[in-house]
């Protein structure tokens, strides 16, 4: 059955699924790999708890202008105006005081995520409010998913792929040595801001696939697995991708093959099984391959 | 009931619960900011569903010890891998951290939806916000019931246990207090002074990850994070001194505690509203609510100037 | 190498045929060398010589490949509370919240141990410490606040607070005013006095006659060793410095002969 899975013929909801998983892990790993490139891997974490109290304000004014809470393209779009929030407030913490960025990472994620858990208990406690809908985003539920939805993630997810592969030699020099670029007249700040907000949209686009909790592995995984097979920025972008695009593919399709196995977890837990294989068979910056090398090597000379 | 018992039992009660929890994480939490570790209680507080899922499993029950026990196990194997990871990959810390917990939380939902059989299950959204409002004392009568036996034998398990922890870090802090404060500041020194600087490093993480698991079922994993960084974040953001540092992480910890838990009870019914709100999202809304005024106001917010 | 007599005299610091380095290629090979009590001497040499990693070996953090350390005819291991080093920058998180005079009490940390109570009287002691190298008006500043010069001045405070009787500094002098550096000169000799032992490495060679009583000069493995008088010639530094000698230290390397 995985087979079939894999060959895309389990039905149409389990391919669209599988697709967009595969778009979107695609998108994730161009992305994470700038994140990761200029140190700030964890801020996917941030921005992505912060989707919480954005989704379920959005929720509650569409329920207030009588609308469906529930439509995708309000929720994403209060997600991503939270998310957005939450990112400048990491910016902010980190550039004006004296904490760590980690430190401003924690603090915003806590916050954010504590004021979207307060929000979700007044959803919950309205009579409309079976937010079965929302907390689905936290750890994603692709049953069922529609057409539109399909779409509307694979029009993201190739936006953000574009939209990368433009900016991405500016990404590349800014990340290596952000002083002389900006002595070169590279607009550095501009570029963070720039990925900051490609991290936001594959956020969003993954909240329905993977959820916001998970969302950051999309981002961490395939770029620290790349690590290991590429040292030069721009095939270590590429490797990110198609590792997010393969653990995408492979992770939704094995998922779509029983009831009980949640898409996203699964998918995680594919990107980690790469990662574990870079990390030790990959050629040249493998644990295996480093450590024949040692062994290789005649021992220290002894002193005359 | 008398109103003395209400607000005993009701209110009290889970408010000291809370109270210690954030005690409890914030006093580590102020050696893991000034070790570039804030996001350790993040790591942690993902890096325990599969412990505790397999705990569950194991004994069939949902039962405190074993789940403290899985909960531990999987912090200490999370703390491994992650030191693993740096040290023989060379993956980079913060990736490091990303990776082992998001798989290992991946791994958790993983069991725990394979998992759900006879009607028993783990709820993913309790292990986030913990379920404070609901760690009553029912049989508070009023003051007098602090002295009788048979209603104390009512008090919920997560105080003692909340005390014990609090109890246990606060020891540990004043005994490795010095130790610490070098390791931590000069490392190269510390070393040629003759300290174990990694074990001391190593102990600080698994103090921190006992502090976390020893919260999570009482308050749930999203306050144990806000604990371990906001209010040491603020405290920094107050002083120059790490002495009165470790004085507002105390203040801010506590504030946050009693306003969020107020605040969760009680706003609703000042707009009109008919339901409490999550007394552990109210907190870290809170905490972060503090870290923000003190990034605006604080004395000590700017970087020194060189 | 050396003079007679060397080994009668009671070393502070012997080295035995030590080698170390990083990965691959040693940094330092067969560095055979003795520090006698009272002595202050110059480790000097090109870049890449192995200085620091030398520095780095006798005080236990980078581990020996081959030979052995002695500390007044011990091990190192066995004679740590004897040994105070000042690192040519400390690798430390300068946003800390700690003050200056909390940086040289960190030097009296034998004394206090862990649970000792910090009272008046160690404190009047790290401020005088902090008067020796001129700093006791910023004992209350947070420690990042300070320049370069200011912080190092710190750090040997409080290296002189350990009491130490072996003092071991990378390049003391690097980055410092003249001032500066004529009052370090001025703290490193009155150690000397007391019958400390100094080891130093030092960047310039135009003063190691001026500052120091004897001079290790090395490139990988000990060029030469020895008293200033005897060791530091022009031939020794031609060797080490292959032939690149800039002029200044030939006319100091003639001063010396």
């Amino acid at each position: 059955m995985i087979w079939q899975a894999l060959g895309l013929g389990l039905g149409y909801n389990a391919t669209l699924v599988t697709l967009g998983a595969a778009g979107l892990g695609f998108a994730a790993g161009v992305t994470g790999a700038f994140l990761v490139l200029r140190g700030r891997a964890l801020l996917g974490d941030a921005i992505g708890h912060a989707t919480l109290p954005g989704l379920a304000a959005a929720f509650l004014v569409m329920v207030a202008l009588g609308l469906d809470g529930r439509a995708l393209p309000g929720l994403m779009l209060g997600a991503a105006a939270s998310a957005a929030l939450g990112a400048w407030a990491v910016d902010r913490l980190a550039r004006l005081t004296r904490l760590p960025e980690d430190a401003a990472i924690g603090a915003v994620l806590s916050a954010f995520f504590g004021a979207g858990v307060v929000l979700l208990t007044v959803v919950q406690a309205l009579p409309t409010g079976r937010a079965a809908g929302l907390e689905s985003m936290l750890l994603g539920a692709t049953a069922g998913m529609l057409r539109n939805e399909a779409l509307t993630i694979a029009a993201g997810a190739g936006v953000v792929t574009l939209a990368a592969l433009a900016l991405g030699r500016s990404m590349l020099w800014s990340a290596f040595d952000p002083a002389f670029a900006r002595a070169a007249g590279l607009p550095v700040a501009g570029i963070d801001r720039a990925v900051t907000a490609l991290a936001v949209a594959v956020t969003v686009i993954g909240l329905k696939i993977v959820g916001l909790v998970l969302i950051v592995a999309l981002l961490i995984i395939p770029a620290a697995a790349a690590r290991f097979w590429a040292d030069r920025g721009g095939w270590l972008v590429a490797v990110a991708g198609a590792i997010g695009a393969a653990a995408g593919y492979v992770g939704a399709a094995i998922s779509s093959t029983a009831p009980a196995l949640p898409t996203g977890p699964i998918v995680v837990l594919v990107a980690t099984a790469g990662f574990a294989v870079s990390m030790l068979a990959a050629p040249r910056r493998g644990m295996l391959a480093r450590a024949l090398r040692r062994g290789a090597e005649p021992a220290p000379r002894a002193a005359p | 009931m008398t109103a003395a018992g209400e607000f005993l039992g009701f209110t009290l009660v889970p408010m000291l619960i809370g109270t210690l929890a954030a005690v409890a994480c914030a006093v580590p939490g102020v050696f893991l900011l000034l070790r570039r570790e804030a996001l350790l209680g993040d790591a942690i507080s993902h890096a325990v569903l599969p412990g505790i899922v397999v705990a569950f499993l194991l004994t069939g029950r949902i039962a405190t010890i074993p789940m403290l026990l899985g909960a531990a196990g999987a912090a200490v194997v999370a703390v491994l891998l992650i030191q693993f990871l740096i040290r023989a990959g060379r993956v980079e810390p913060g990736a490091a951290m990303g990776i082992v917990f998001t798989a290992m939380f991946a791994a958790g939902v993983l069991l725990l939806e394979r998992s759900d059989t006879s009607g028993v299950h783990l709820d993913v959204e309790h292990a986030l916000m913990g379920s404070l409002e609901s760690l009553v004392w029912l049989e508070a009568r009023g003051w007098s019931s602090l002295a009788d036996p048979a209603a104390l034998s009512g008090l919920p398990a997560e105080l003692g246990r909340m005390a014990l922890a609090a109890a246990a870090v606060a020891l540990l802090a004043a005994l490795a207090w010095r130790a610490l404060v070098i390791a931590t500041f000069d490392a190269g020194f510390a070393a040629v002074l003759g300290l174990p600087v990694a074990a001391i490093g190593l102990g600080l993480t698994l103090a921190a990850a006992l502090a976390a698991v020893a919260a999570f079922d009482a308050v749930g994993s999203i306050l144990v994070i806000a604990m371990f960084v906001c209010p040491p974040a603020a405290a920094r953001l107050m002083t120059e001194r790490l002495g009165p540092m470790l004085g507002w992480t105390l203040g801010f910890a506590v504030l946050a505690a009693v306003l969020g838990f107020v605040l969760a009870g009680y706003a609703p019914l000042w707009l009109g509203f008919p339901a409490a709100l999550s007394a552990a999202g109210m907190i870290a809304v809170v905490s972060g609510a503090i870290l923000g005024l003190a990034a605006l106001v604080g004395p000590a917010r700017r970087r020194a100037a060189a | 190498m050396g003079e007679p007599g060397r080994d009668t005299i009671p070393a502070a610091l012997a080295l035995r045929e030590i080698s170390a380095g990083y990965g691959d290629a040693p940094a330092i090979e067969a560095v055979d060398a003795a520090f006698p009590e009272g002595t202050m001497t110059a480790i000097v040499g090109p870049n890449g010589a192995g200085k620091s990693t030398l520095i780095k070996t006798v005080v236990g953090a980078l581990a020996p490949t081959a030979g052995r350390i002695e500390v007044f005819g011990r091990p190192l291991a066995g004679a740590r509370h004897r040994l105070a080093y000042v690192p040519q920058r400390a690798s430390v998180d300068w946003d800390f919240p700690i003050r200056v005079i909390d940086v040289v009490l960190m030097g009296l940390w034998r004394e206090l141990g862990l649970f000792g109570r910090v009272a008046a009287r160690h404190r009047a002691r790290a401020a005088d410490f902090l008067a020796l190298v001129g700093m006791e008006e910023f004992a209350d500043r947070q420690i990042g606040q300070l320049s370069g010069g200011q912080q190092q001045r710190v750090f040997l405070a409080r290296a002189l607070a350990q009491g130490a009787d072996l003092y071991l500094l990378d390049e003391p002098f690097a980055g410092v005013d003249a001032a500066t550096e004529a009052a370090i000169v001025a703290v490193l000799h009155r150690l000397r006095a007391e019958g400390r032992t100094l080891v130093a490495v030092h960047h310039d060679l135009a003063t190691v006659a001026e500052y120091f009583d004897r001079v290790l000069i090395l490139n990988r493995r000990p060029v030469a060793e020895g008293s200033v008088a005897v060791a530091f010639t022009n031939a020794a530094l031609a060797q080490a410095y292959g032939g690149r000698l800039p002029g200044l230290s030939a006319a100091a390397a003639t001063a010396a002969e």
